[in-house]
């Protein structure tokens, strides 16, 4: 491999391992996730789907294999180069400190501007704000805000850093019916508006199918299926995975798994 | 308030009025400038008011004995209430908490029981022949070493946690101060007043060379935490934010950490422990400020450590005709103000 003509856009686990004590989490996982689209990632608790994230987002050291994003090792690249390529919405949003909406937002913009505002990263963090319909409580206090506010400032500030990939750590907590929608929306729309790549973990497995291009599902620290909403929306696929009987019926031409009663 | 309704045509990006102006753009964020620009003049002229207070006020004994004689004061505390506001503050960013000062890390144990060790073993009376440039290099590069010996061995593992840098930091403070207790209780009587006074921090009476040399030293620290001004404002959302911002967090928490031994060291072998005095400064600047931007917080943190040290000292030997020392009054002060910011923590 002497000067590769063409680098693959996409980020890529290689034999990704991550244990705590002799538990493993993530056992052996590779999977290639190609440029483009909304990519979820399914399976039930302690299937390893947010340590999984964790480890791509270089947010969890990991014990074993590699991440490469569009053919860069995430842990021989620079932070900051990483960074300008990677927006990570983290579960646990709370802050030691007191920010407003918009001093949230304008950190995005600290992987390209160094913390040096110009008025380029104005651009991006008004419109970043605009995006999220945040613009009339960009002069709010954070700890002033309700739960799915707060969670927008954060998404906000995700876009405002201006990455190819987002990666959405169960965006869809705390938010009600109206805002888990707005958030698969705006996830939509950043993937085909604006030719990001977000990935997300998510627990409701029909916003999965409904708002996704391609679903990976886990188990037990492995990827049990990967593949398209249709693919995967199959009660043999679901019930292999979640280990429970799942109906799946099409309702207006939408696969919708039933598992309430 | 739902997102669905906002415009498509708002794209990141997409926008061609490139001629936006930097200025401020909302009412808060220019409600906060006025507010920090405000507290910094206040603060500046509120510190060189105490400063020519305490140069001035009450000479008796002619001009060209008290000035340098006070001076050498006033220049004391500066460097140490500098010292001790910035590392305070760096060292809240650091751990993400408004409640912690360095002294968790056992600076002030390690001090106290080298103090005791020293008086115990050598005698007051030995001791006074020993130089005082000797003592400060002493208690210096122990506090630096050891801390060095802390931070690098535990960041150079595998395990990569700063609260267990801190678990070990108590642990082994509560060992030293048990250590010193056990000598203390040994001692001669004499011999431990000798040792209590050492104890207490005094600004009265501090070797011109040291001084100057902490200054030097102080000056270069601050100089560093000044250059990582910006990344410390990252550093203080959190290490998943910091990490996700491109910021190498472990490599900026050595530094920072190294940086904070250093001046608390320099600050601790000059005059002495001073616990809550660095909460008590830190907390007033970010409660005044409104924002924790540490290219405000530093320096207004370093202007509140510079009054309070000058102006308690006038306070104390003009009022109080010295019958006291001034870390008591700090420390009285402080552990109300500290008192106050939990119970205001906890009714939030």
């Amino acid at each position: 491999m002497t000067a590769p003509t063409e680098v693959r856009r996409a980020i890529a686990a290689e034999a990704l391992t991550k244990r705590y004590g002799r538990t493993v989490v993530v056992d052996d996982v590779s999977l290639e996730l190609p440029a483009g689209g909304v990519v979820s990632i399914i399976g039930p608790n302690g299937a390893g789907k947010s340590t999984l994230l964790g480890m791509v987002s270089r947010l969890l050291p990991v014990d074993a294999g590699r991440v490469v994003v569009d053919g860069d090792d995430i842990a021989r690249t620079p932070g900051d180069v990483m960074a300008r390529r990677l927006g990570v919405l983290r579960q646990d949003n709370h802050l030691a400190v007191r920010l407003t909406v918009r001093e949230l937002v304008t950190f995005g913009r600290y992987p390209h501007s160094k913390g040096r505002t110009t008025a380029e990263d104005r651009r991006h963090v008004d419109a970043a704000l605009e995006y999220l319909d945040l613009t009339g409580l960009a002069g709010r206090f954070l700890d002033e805000m309700s739960g799915g506010q707060r969670q927008r400032a954060f998404v906000a500030m995700v876009l405002a850093q201006d990455t190819d990939y987002v990666l959405l750590d169960e965006p869809l907590n705390n938010l009600d019916m109206v805002h888990a929608r707005a958030m698969m929306r705006l996830a939509r729309r950043a993937a085909d508006d604006l030719g990001k790549t977000v990935v997300t973990v998510l627990h409701d497995i029909n916003f999965a199918a409904a708002w996704s291009d391609r679903v990976v599902a886990m188990k037990d620290g492995r990827v049990a299926a990967h593949g398209t909403p249709a693919e995967i929306m199959r009660p043999d696929v679901l019930g292999a995975v979640f280990d429970m009987d799942v109906a799946v019926h099409e309702i207006d031409g939408r696969p919708i798994a039933l598992y309430y009663t | 308030m739902s997102v669905d309704t906002h415009p498509l045509d708002a794209v990141p990006g997409a926008r061609s009025d490139a001629g936006t102006p930097v200025a401020a753009s909302d009412p808060t964020e220019r409600a906060l400038r006025r507010r920090a620009l405000g507290v910094l003049g206040g603060l500046g002229v509120l510190a060189l008011a105490v400063t020519v207070l305490y140069l001035t006020v009450d000479v008796r004994a002619g001009w060209e004995f008290t000035l340098p004689f006070r001076g050498r004061r006033v220049a004391a505390m500066v460097v140490v209430g500098v010292a001790v506001a910035a590392s305070t503050v760096v060292f809240q960013t650091l751990t993400t908490n408004r409640i912690l000062t360095p002294s968790i890390l056992g600076f002030d144990s390690l001090y106290q029981l080298l103090q005791t060790t020293l008086v115990f073993v050598l005698g007051s009376y030995a001791l006074a022949s020993v130089g005082v440039v000797e003592q400060f290099g002493l208690a210096v590069a122990l506090m630096v070493g050891a801390s060095l010996a802390l931070f690098l061995g535990l960041f150079g593992g595998a395990r990569r946690s700063l609260h267990l840098v801190l678990l070990i930091g108590v642990v082994l403070g509560t060992l030293l101060r048990s250590a010193t207790a056990l000598m203390q209780r040994m001692m001669d009587p004499s011999e431990f007043q000798v040792l209590q006074s050492r104890l207490f921090a005094s600004f009265t009476g501090v070797d011109e060379r040291l001084l100057g040399v902490s200054a030097v030293v102080v000056a270069a620290c601050c100089g560093v935490l000044w250059v990582l001004r910006r990344r410390l404002d990252v550093v203080a959302l959190g290490r998943d934010a910091a990490v996700s911002l491109g910021v190498d967090h472990r490599r900026t928490s050595l530094l920072v950490l190294v940086v904070v031994a250093v001046l608390v060291s320099v600050s601790t072998a000059l005059v002495g422990p001073i616990t809550f005095f660095g909460l008590l400064v830190a907390n007033l600047a970010y409660v005044l400020l409104g924002t924790q931007r540490h290219a405000l917080t530093l320096p207004v943190a370093a202007l509140l450590s510079v009054v309070t040290l000058v102006g308690g000292q006038t306070v104390l030997e003009h009022l109080l005709g010295m019958e006291t020392v001034l870390s008591v009054v700090i420390e009285f002060c402080g552990g109300i103000v500290f008192i106050a910011l939990l119970v205001a923590g906890g009714r939030r």
